[in-house]
């Protein structure tokens, strides 16, 4: 199953002819991602067929593809039955480009780029809320999404995922690969990983991901990846202690980040002493989650959690014979004590 | 960005919100000149020009009664080295004052606008407590702050504004005075793309006027594209040279204490670069996001800054390379090293796209780099190096 992104997911890229918008382009259909159109104003007709290093434009199999370019998002939903929208739009234009995705009918826009100003968001928020409640906004300045497997739609590197049980949501790009890497070295995998973003108004926020983990029987566990600035960490927390009942283990950036700088992403900032990692780490645990300090400890807090907790089958950890037994033991515990075990 | 108080009350000026007559000065004979010829009356106020909060407790704003006065205040605070509870022990120096006329003031009131991230809207805060730092009464009394939402697209409603100005206690009679000023001060902060406005103190005065005495305005550095008169307002004295220099190479570069240089890619992960350097014992000296396009050129460039600093005894190379390539930056390491050397322990931990092929150049290059396999071993690497 996994979350927003599974098999019927059919993808136009908005910007499909700047530079980021056909390197990645090229990448996802690699991946085997269906990337059904592309929209570029004022270049419809014409189609991508070669990457930007010059070869044959293949899918995952190595069959040919060619992408169609069209001059509105309009067009491609209606002709190529596109459902979701991934943007490389330059800032100045990238607030637009979410509406209008949004007002040709796409069920999912996933936004990549950065710097769009605060302003043009909050407007955009506004705008979804009141005219398409019923589209989803991953972003902006996010790495995407991806359901290892089936599809990605983003800028993340498709080799170091692998299918599995792990969810993974996190406010930082770079950061979310290091736990997707941990996770996958000790032989656990990734059902679907979403980069909410790192500025202040965005669309998807932890608990919309959380929700959505809840509910997907092939997500067996989350890490969520938080950083200073806001109190969107302290609203999951206090979402987490009510409604989920599947392991959480957090991560939070920016433990040594000074008072009042914008430590790169537009959101991140400590600011009228408000933001902390502390405040947040601190929410988290009371809420029960489990915190990892150490950015290099996110999947080995994870496996421990799992080895003492879960009742699910994770495949097999790789490094050790002895967990296997380990885990099948607490698993009667914990499915005895049923659903609502953690709460 | 941010921009000095002189400069917010011009942009103020322009959506008709009520300020002083004041001019801006750089020398003692000038402050004299304007006092006299461009403002006029008997008292006047010589304000510190620094982008630094708290500058009265620090001695950079002075009332001035005389024109003899006027111009030894100016001599007095222009070149001083003012320490403000924001500048850090070291000071900040003031190159220039605002030379202000003065007014009889009955009340200060505190006028704020933020976004507001959780609920994605506009907040307008106001209290009866001006003058006062705005986390303190946050603090002590949290009751005294009254708060509005609003969107871009609506504004300020005049309504809203009405009941901020009750609520806060503006008498009566100077209830439209001050509700027409707040829905301006909300139309300036939409119109010029701000990420903080703060107007403390707004005051009332005794001949009826709702006036802005002191102008805070920092600006979301996303919309600087379509504000080329505000770009221009930037006063490059006030930031550290080393993040200029970095921002011309695109990099995100913030200047800390630290002995630990760190260049990695990614806003989160530099972050946790840092923490994880302190929770291995060591301390960084920087904050550095080399960005997902980086060039050989751009990782010179961040290389040499780092270097630069006198405090930085080693260095951490993180890369997660999904956008960045790996051999890039391994590149752009041999290219910087060759031109200043290598004179301090340098650990590389690479991982992601092209990563076989970036070893394989540093392996090549002959360089006396540390190697690291994941964050965790880079880290207890670095800190073995440089302790």
């Amino acid at each position: 199953m996994a979350i927003f992104v599974d098999k019927t997911t059919r993808v136009v890229t908005q910007g499909i002819t700047g530079k980021h918008g056909a390197f990645h382009t090229a990448r996802c259909t690699e991946y085997g991602t269906k990337v059904v159109a592309g929209v570029t104003p004022g270049k419809g007709g014409s189609s991508m067929k070669t990457t930007p290093e010059g070869d044959p434009l293949k899918d995952d199999k190595g069959k040919a593809v060619s992408i169609p370019i069209y001059d509105t998002v309009r067009e491609t939903v209606k002709k190529e039955d596109a459902n979701t929208a991934m943007i490389f739009v330059p800032p100045p234009f990238a607030a637009d480009a979410i509406l209008e995705a949004a007002g040709a009918g796409c069920r999912l826009v996933i936004c990549i780029t950065e710097g769009i100003p605060a302003m043009d968001m909050v407007r955009v928020k506004a705008a979804l809320k009141r005219d398409y409640p019923n589209t989803r906004l991953v972003g902006p300045n996010c790495p995407g999404v991806i359901t290892p497997g089936v599809a990605k739609i983003g800028i993340m590197p498709g080799h170091i995922h692998r299918p599995g049980h792990v969810g993974i949501v996190s406010r930082s790009g770079t950061l979310t690969y290091e736990a997707v890497h941990q996770v996958t070295q000790r032989g656990l995998g990734q059902s679907t990983c979403v980069g909410i973003g790192g500025d202040p108004v965005n669309g998807t926020n932890f608990i919309d991901c959380l929700a959505a983990f809840e509910a997907d029987k092939d997500t067996h566990a989350i890490i969520m990846i938080g950083e200073i600035g806001g109190s969107a960490e302290e609203e999951a927390a206090a979402f987490i202690k009510r409604n989920v009942s599947k392991p959480v283990v957090a991560f939070i950036g920016g433990q040594t980040a000074p008072k009042g700088k914008r430590m790169g992403h537009a959101g991140a900032i400590i600011s009228g002493g408000k933001g902390t990692a502390k405040e947040k780490i601190d929410c988290l645990r009371s809420n029960g989650v489990t915190v990892a300090m150490s950015p290099a400890d996110m999947g080995t807090t994870l496996l421990n959690v799992l080895l003492k907790k879960t009742s699910k089958s994770f495949g097999a950890p790789k490094q050790s014979g002895k967990a296997k037994p380990a885990a099948k033991k607490t698993a009667k515990k914990s499915a005895a004590k049923g659903k609502g075990k953690k709460k | 960005m941010n921009i000095h108080e002189y400069q917010a009350k011009t942009v103020l000026a322009k959506f008709g919100i009520p300020i002083l007559k004041g001019a801006y000065v750089n020398s003692p004979s000038e402050a004299r000149r304007v006092a006299k010829d461009v403002i006029g009356g008997d008292v006047w106020v010589v304000k510190a020009q620094i982008h630094a909060g708290g500058r009265g407790k620090g001695g950079g704003v002075k009332l001035a009664k005389s024109l003899d006065e006027v111009e030894a205040h100016a001599k007095t605070i222009i070149g001083m080295q003012l320490v403000t509870h924001q500048t850090g022990p070291d000071g900040k120096k003031v190159n220039g004052v605002l030379i202000e006329q003065g007014c009889a003031i009955s009340h200060e009131y505190y006028l704020g606008i933020v976004l507001d991230r959780a609920v994605g809207k506009l907040c307008m805060m106001a209290s009866s407590e001006g003058g006062m730092e705005i986390e303190k009464v946050a603090e002590k009394s949290p009751e005294k702050i009254i708060k509005e939402w609003f969107f871009p697209g609506d504004g300020l409603f005049p309504y809203q504004a009405r009941n901020l100005a009750k609520a806060i206690g503006v008498p009566p009679e100077l209830i439209g005075k001050a509700a027409d000023a707040f829905v301006r001060l909300a139309r300036c902060y939409v119109e010029s793309d701000a990420s903080l406005m703060e107007i403390n103190p707004l005051v009332t005065t005794k001949d009826g006027q709702v006036i802005a005495l002191d102008a805070k305005m920092n600006f979301d550095d996303n919309a600087l594209f379509r504000h080329k008169d505000i770009v221009a307002m930037r006063d490059e004295t006030e930031e550290d040279p080393s993040e200029l220099e970095a921002h011309k190479y695109d990099l995100n570069f913030i200047k800390l204490d630290g002995t630990i240089g760190c260049m990695v890619n990614g806003a989160g992960l530099a972050m946790a670069t840092m923490d994880i350097i302190k929770l291995s014992g060591g301390s960084p000296a920087n904050f550095l996001d080399v960005g997902g396009g980086a060039t050989k050129e751009n990782v010179t460039a961040a290389f040499k800054i780092i270097m630069k600093d006198p405090n930085v005894k080693g260095i951490l190379v993180n890369i997660f390379g999904g956008i960045m390539k790996c051999d890039i930056v391994a590149e752009g390491i041999i290219a910087a090293t060759k031109e200043v050397g290598l004179k301090i322990p340098v650990v590389v931990r690479l991982e992601g796209t092209n990563v076989d092929r970036g070893k394989q150049l540093l392996r090549d290059s002959k360089l006396k780099l540390i190697p690291a396999d994941d964050l965790g071993d880079a880290a207890k690497k670095i800190v073995a190096a440089v302790v």
